[in-house]
Parts: C-alpha cells; structure tokens; sequence
C-alpha cells in the first residue's frame, strides 16, 4: 500500500516533494508512433513544468487564473499542465483540433470555452497560434498566448517561487466537448483530487509495483485522473500512448502491457470490442498479457458480451478472468464512485429483462430467454456513498431502479462560473448524477440515463448541440430536430441518430438532405454522424409542454426502423 | 487510375464503414478530412485492404497526409502491389 496524501496537500507540493525524494525514479514512459518512447523522471518532469511555470509568472499569471493547454499528445503537454499548477494558475486541457474538424467549429468552440471561463493564458504550439488568436477577436478576454516551442528551459527550476495554493483552492478544470460541454467546466480543488485518489488507490489496491498503461485522452476525466495523475502522484510508473495513435494501431497497447509488464489499464466499453475485433494475430506475435491484474471498464454503459468477447480474443496470450474490472466514475466527483472486480470477480446480475424495462425493478431470473445480464460497477468506493432515489428524492428499496446520487469529501468545488449549474446539480447535499441504476447487495448497477446525453466511445455528447447544428441545415424544418443515442452490440458503443423533419415533400430530395446534415454535424462536432433519418412535417412527436421529446422519438425510430 | 480497386474501395466504404449500401462515392471526394472516414473506421479500412489486395497499409500512415480519396488510396495500392 502506497502511503497517504495529507489533507492539507497541494498537487504542486507532492511533485516538489516527490521529485526532491526520488528525483531519477521514472515517472512516465511516452510512447511515440514514430520514434522510441521517451522516459521522463520526476526530476525532469519538474524542471521541463518550472519552465512553464517561469514563463506564466512573467506573463502575469496569478493564482487562480485559467490556463488553458491546447498541445498534442507530447512532453510539452505535460509540462505545460504542470507548470501551471506549480505557477499557482488552473490549467484545463483542450482537445486538439482533428482532422476532420471544421476549423471554423473548432474556433467556435474555442471562444465558446474563452468566454466563459475567461482565461488568462492560452498555452499552444507554434503551428496553431494564429487559430488561438483569431478566437481572442471577438471581445473574449484578453489572454497571453504562450508558445511552445519558445520556452525557455535555460532556468534553474530550484529557484522558482512555490506557490501559496491552499488545499481547497481549485487546481483544475475539466471539460466535455461541444457548446453545452464547454459550459460545464468542472473545477476540482487539490483536497478533492488527494481524496479521491487516497480512497481510489484503497479500493484498487495501488502498490508502488504497478504499472500503468493508458491510452486515454488527458482531456477526459477518465484519462486525467486514472490514466495520468493517480499515477504520477502515487509513483506507480505510467506508460502514456496517444489516444490517436491508439485508434490506429490497438495492437500497441497491448505490446506496451508486454513490454513494460502493465499491471492497470483503464478502458471504455468500445474499447474491449474494438480489441477483440481489429487487432490481427501478426501483431500479437510475443504478446503476454499475464502482468495484467485489472482492466478496468469504465466511463459508458458497460456490456457482459463485451468483456467476455475481449476475455475470449486474449486468453491465448495470457489475460486472466479475474483481471476484467469496472466501475462507475464521473467528473464531477473527480473520478470513481465505485470499483468491482479486485480482489472477487465482477457481479453479474441476470434480471428479468421486461421487468427492468417497464416496471424498473431488477428481478432475479433464471430463464435466459427472459434475461439481461447486468455487470456490477461494484461497490463504493470508501468516501463516496451513494443512494438510489425517486423523483421527490426519496430512497428507493434495493432492486428499484431510480436516479443515483452520490455524496463524497471529492465532489466538484462548483460548475467554473456556473452558480446556476452548480445549484440545479445538488439536491440537499447529494450530487444528482442523472444516471438510472440499482443497487443489490451493495453493488451498484447502471441502468440508463435521467439526462439527455449521448456516450459514444466514452465521450460524453450532448444531443442539444447535435440538434442545433443540424437544424442549421438549409432545408431542414428549423426546430423540427432530434438526437439520440442507440445501443450497438456490435461495437459496443451507441450510435448517433438525428431525426430531421424536412421543409419540402420531395422524397429525392431527402437523400442530399441527408448528406448534407451528416457533413455538416460530423465536421463540426466530436462524432461521425452515420444515421439520419429524413420524415415529413408532423412526424416528430412533442411534449405537452412543446418540446421535442427525445425518448418517446427513439422509440417511435426504433419502432419504424425494426 | 484501376478501376476495379476503385469500386472495391467505394462499395466497402459504402456499406461497412457509411452503412449506406449502394451510395456512389466519388473518387475524389475527401474521405478522412471531409470526416467519412472516422477514425475507428481507419483500421478497418486497413485490413480490409490488407485482406483484399495483399497491400499492408502501416498505421502511421492512416491519415490524410497519405491517401485522402479513393483515387489516391487506389493508386497506393498499385504502387504496393509491384
């Protein structure tokens, strides 16, 4: 067991400590598509952020400012990120353009991001300052735009000033993509994280022998906290891949689990399929994936076929059943609810699957005709407790499906600059997470969903931006929209589907339409919109109150579409 | 430019990766940037070029630097199978 954070803890003083301690230890392996990885100590990860951090205090920046990091997958990112910590500012990590991004969006969303958390330094590389600048244009906040390729390591680190952060001051943001995202940034003070990371690294029983291996995004709570500061603050060494460079070769992953003897790995539900599916046996050649003690499922609804598909596709090269984990996490409470599958395997329920859809009850069953199997996120983790209630906000009995609320000593500090957010989010004290599950035994089971939101591949996407940018389509009927999310097996994912009601009669006509809200919605959003479906006026059913009513239109689309 | 490798392309992408069976796509039209081919997409179109043409497509060169429409794809393909 790896010693405990103390409850007046700052991020910036456990990496002075730690690189003061352990200077030559490993802290990270970067792994690169093109070039041999490279091995960053806690020496040099401290030196390569008190650069950062020299160049943020000359700017200007004081405490509590927000910094935000726009940088591919590299050193400087991670430099980047902590020096501004050690700076005492708020770093908040951003999504890198993509290929198939409309830059005109992506700038969009930029100033969208600027304008509410208002920042004061914008810190990027060379190649994209003139994109971060022709954001600041529109009456944004001024902010400091610092370059990466320009800053001065020729600083002696052991002279930067510490920083006089507090416990419970904000350390950093987090935020999911698109408009309504970016609007929601989650601020974490240093208490919160140091808790959830105490109480985390309990209920997976973090040694200084493990290993983490990660591919995951840092702009993801999931890739933020299990894939990158748990271990770089817990000194369990991390292996770092780009998620970019992942989903082109998933074969990697499970050669750096080989090569550096991974002992955690934490996945989204696609993920295992998308394993067990693409990586061809030419690239498995040597693998041996007996290091791994738990592979933890996690960030959207986790499937019993997904895990046994992946188990299947890697027992020949060594993976262990009892290595398959999950659990429940969210942002908002900095990561992990719950955690399953260390220590006893993961619970799987077989309910009554006509009980659990129409009358939210989870029966036990043994007709595996009649059956779903659940698959336990597991048990609370021990600071967080967890309720299941009704919409008045009273607790339901065990086996009742109702919205999960959750208390902890890590829960946000507040939505950054969003009173109203942070006051709707809590209901006397407990944080109301919008999922739908149950509780049996001690073990929480996720459901569906309260809130209107879209997971695909682990991203959070919110339908209302799907649906405003498809009703900005010439042709479609303006408001006459809706996005929502329908569970593929195969991918185990959901997909997109937009219903978009158009203006004209002409059926030919529909096709292009069609066309047209793809490209517009994959150019200017995080997913590939494959499915639309293009109905004349009237089709779209509403609520009493006007409103397109999302659920009762996938239903109506799975109807038609059966 | 060969025109059967061409259509090959064109209907697999169609069908496996746009799920719209029958679509013509045009060998030009920008298949990575112009975002219909998504990246989990990308290995997918990748064995199956392995598997159909006998032409490995390694991953770093899944971006739209190498091969951005079919005609560029095709003509890659091609030159690998010399």
């Amino acid at each position: 067991m790896l010693s405990q954070f103390q409850h007046t803890d700052t991020v910036a003083a456990v990496l002075r400590r730690t690189q003061a301690q352990f200077p030559n230890e490993t802290a990270i392996y970067l792994m690169h598509s093109r070039q041999a990885e490279q091995v960053i100590t806690y020496r040099e990860l401290f030196c390569g952020a008190a650069s950062y951090a020299r160049e943020l205090l000359q700017a200007g920046i004081r405490p509590g400012d927000v910094c935000i990091v726009i940088l591919n997958h590299s050193a400087e990112l991670i430099y980047a990120f902590f020096g501004a910590i050690l700076a005492g500012a708020v770093p908040s990590i951003m999504p890198f353009l993509t290929e198939k991004l409309s830059p005109i969006q992506y700038r969009a969303s930029l100033i969208a991001l600027f304008e509410i958390t208002r920042p004061c330094a914008v810190i990027t590389n060379c190649g994209f300052t003139s994109e971060v600048r022709a954001a600041r244009g529109s009456g944004a906040s001024p902010y400091h735009i610092l370059i990466s390729e320009n800053i001065s390591t020729a600083i002696d680190p052991d002279n930067l000033p510490e920083s006089n952060s507090k416990a419970e001051d904000i350390v950093l943001l987090q935020h999911s993509s698109g408009t309504t995202g970016l609007q929601k940034g989650i601020a974490l003070s240093h208490q919160a994280i140091f808790n959830q990371l105490n109480s985390y690294s309990r209920a997976i029983q973090l040694t200084a022998q493990d290993v983490v291996v990660s591919w995951l995004p840092l702009y993801h709570d999931m890739g933020l906290i299990a894939g990158f500061l748990m271990p770089i603050l817990c000194r369990a060494p991390l292996v770092l891949m780009s998620p970019f460079d992942w989903v082109r070769a998933p074969h990697k992953l499970l050669q750096a689990v080989t090569r550096f003897r991974g002992t955690l790995t934490w996945l989204p539900n696609f993920a295992y399929n998308f394993c067990a599916q693409k990586i061809s046996d030419r690239n498995l050649v040597d693998v041996d994936l007996s290091s791994w003690r738990a592979v933890i499922n996690c960030s959207e609804p986790m499937h019993w076929k997904s895990l046994q598909m992946f188990l299947e596709r890697f027992i020949p090269y060594g993976i262990k059943s009892e290595a398959l984990a999950t659990s429940y996490a969210m942002a908002e409470n900095v990561f992990a609810a719950t955690q399953g599958g260390i220590g006893s395997p993961v619970v799987i329920d077989a309910v009554n699957q006509h009980t659990l859809l129409n009358h939210q009850i989870a029966e036990p069953c043994d007709d595996p005709t009649k059956t779903v199997k659940m698959v336990s996120a597991g048990q609370a983790i021990d600071n967080t407790l967890i309720r299941v209630i009704d919409s008045h906000g009273i607790d339901l009995p065990e086996r009742k499906v109702g919205e999960i609320a959750i208390q902890s000593n890590c829960i946000l500090s507040e939505y950054f600059h969003r009173p109203d957010l942070t006051r709707e989010a809590f209901l006397d004290g407990w944080y109301l997470t919008g999922d739908l599950g149950y509780l049996a035994g001690g073990e929480l089971f996720i459901t569906g969903r309260k809130k209107d939101l879209i997971i695909v591949g682990g991203k959070n996407i919110y339908p209302q931006d799907l649906e405003r940018l498809a009703s900005e389509v010439a042709g479609v009927h303006p408001g006459r929209v809706v996005a929502f999310g329908v569970n593929n097996e195969q991918t185990g994912t959901e997909d997109v589907v937009i219903v978009a009601e158009a203006d004209h009669t002409d059926p030919p006509q529909f096709i292009e339409l069609g066309d047209e809200i793809r490209s517009k919605v994959t150019n200017s959003s995080d997913i590939a919109l494959r499915y639309v479906y293009i109905v004349h006026r009237g089709w779209l059913l509403k609520t009493s109150s006007g409103k397109i009513a999302r659920s009762a239109n996938r239903e109506k689309y799975l109807a038609e579409k059966r | 430019m060969n025109q059967s490798i061409s259509s090959t392309l064109s209907a697999y992408i169609a069908e496996q990766i746009l799920k719209q069976p029958g679509r013509q796509i045009n060998a030009t039209t920008p298949l990575i940037s112009g975002g219909l081919i998504d990246s989990f997409s990308l290995v997918d179109l990748a064995l199956f070029v392995e598997e159909s043409f006998g032409v490995r497509i390694e991953d770093t060169e899944l971006n739209a630097n190498t091969f951005d429409n079919i005609d560029q794809l095709s003509a890659l393909i091609q030159i690998r199978q010399r």
